[in-house]
């Protein structure tokens, strides 16, 4: 068998003002021939302005075993919300 | 269905983890890739999703056999969007597979090695455009019933690819309906052709959803797991329920003497296909199924000096950057 081709993340700007949105993953031998894939796969319905693609093995994730330490600590931290801070009505809006 | 009598895989893992893991399903969360899961969901969804993917790429074969000969530019354009798509959809459904750790060329080998199978319905032969009308409607039809279930799967991979590829079906099965009234409108010589493709596509399509799984234990596994959402024959009756209407405003008649509205179960009573038929064709025996597997055979083998060429030139160009490194 032949080397397999790598595989990409592909990232979509559906819209003008709104951000990359991952939408799924191809092979493609380089990055230009990953954009030119993604064109076919992922925006056949003009779902896309935009297409960054990024070689997989280059993303850094955090780990599912590690949702406790990673994402715990700022459960208790209610202080972070606006909600928080009860202001009298007739303050008015703020 | 595209992933027909798909056994799952036995699980010898740690009963608290796999209680933990059954516990996620139950809550309605997703399993995502890196999450730990137990041995028999990875190995049962890869053959899954793999029967799936592969479903679509060989789908496209037999409505690719009509695109030359469409009766209209405009039907042709259609057609070449409906059989893209398809390879979309393959491709959407191998991504997600791979995610479960297995290789794309690992699997486009064990395809045409025969270890894994495609859809029984892709090994018949498409002999008038009619056919491309009725496989649209039926064969379309028949994967929806299933593929929108399984939007809500637990394996958050195959569920994104589901929604992706239901947003996108539903267009082939209307293209297909839309031929079908088109040759049931014309010459006494188009009806009879829709009549023919409704004939022989019928009872394979029935045969989609596989044999009746009721009792089956590996059924009751993957329904725990989520993977499957619905027994085969409760997808065969909402099938049927939902298609005879759809022949009658046709005008054809579906091939069942049998068939008859059951007012007491508020369903559809209707014969089952010849299940020795469905048994001999996904052992190999149907009619197109060398056709089918040499088609892919050749494709694959045809255009391993075009992978080997761009990976190539994908090294040459990159060999100075990485040196200047």
């Amino acid at each position: 068998m032949s080397r397999e081709w790598p595989l990409w993340e592909v990232f979509i700007r559906g819209q003008h003002g709104m951000s990359h949105r991952h939408v799924g993953s191809l092979h493609a031998a380089d990055a230009e021939h990953a954009v030119k894939n993604a064109r076919d796969v992922y925006t056949r319905r003009n779902e896309g302005i935009s297409i960054w693609v990024v070689e997989a093995t280059q993303i850094t994730a955090s780990s599912p075993t590690e949702k406790g330490p990673m994402y715990d600590p700022a459960r208790d931290k209610v202080y972070r919300h606006p909600t928080f801070y009860p202001i009298p009505d007739d303050v008015g809006k703020m | 269905m595209y992933a027909q009598m798909v056994k799952s895989e036995a699980t010898k893992d740690d009963p608290e983890m796999l209680a933990a893991f059954q516990a996620r399903i139950d809550a309605g969360e997703k399993i995502e890739p890196k999450d730990w899961m137990p041995e028999g969901y990875r190995k049962t969804l890869i053959r899954q999703i793999g029967q799936h993917a592969h479903s679509e790429i060989v789908g496209q074969l037999p409505e690719g056999n009509w695109i030359t000969r469409a009766p209209t530019l405009e039907r042709k354009a259609n057609l070449l969007a409906k059989v893209q798509d398809e390879a979309g959809h393959g491709l959407y459904l191998y991504c997600a597979a791979e995610t479960l750790g297995v290789s794309r060329d690992e699997l486009t080998e064990m395809l045409l090695d025969g270890r894994m199978k495609y859809s029984s319905i892709f090994n018949y032969p498409t002999l008038t455009w009619a056919d491309m009308g009725a496989v649209g409607w039926l064969v379309d039809g028949a994967a929806i019933m299933n593929q929108v279930p399984l939007q809500r799967t637990s394996f958050g991979p195959y569920a994104r690819a589901m929604v992706r590829i239901c947003k996108e079906e539903s267009f082939h099965q209307r293209q297909g309906f839309h031929i079908m009234m088109a040759m049931v409108k014309g010459s006494a010589d188009q009806k009879r052709m829709a009549q023919d493709a409704l004939n022989r596509f019928w009872f394979p399509a029935l045969m989609m959803f596989g044999p009746s799984d009721k009792d089956s234990v590996h059924s009751a596994q993957s329904m725990a797991w989520k993977i499957k959402m619905n027994t085969n024959d409760e997808l065969r009756q909402k099938f049927v329920d939902e298609t005879v209407p759809q022949a009658e405003y046709l005008g054809l008649t579906v091939p069942d003497d049998t068939l008859i509205w059951n007012e007491e179960r508020g369903h559809y009573d209707f014969a089952e296909p010849d299940w020795s038929e469905f048994f001999d064709v996904i052992s190999g025996n149907g009619p197109c199924n060398t056709e089918r597997l040499n088609a892919r055979q050749k494709a694959w083998g045809d255009g391993a000096w075009v992978r080997d060429a761009m990976i190539a030139h994908a090294d040459k160009k990159a060999a100075p950057r990485k040196a200047a490194e």
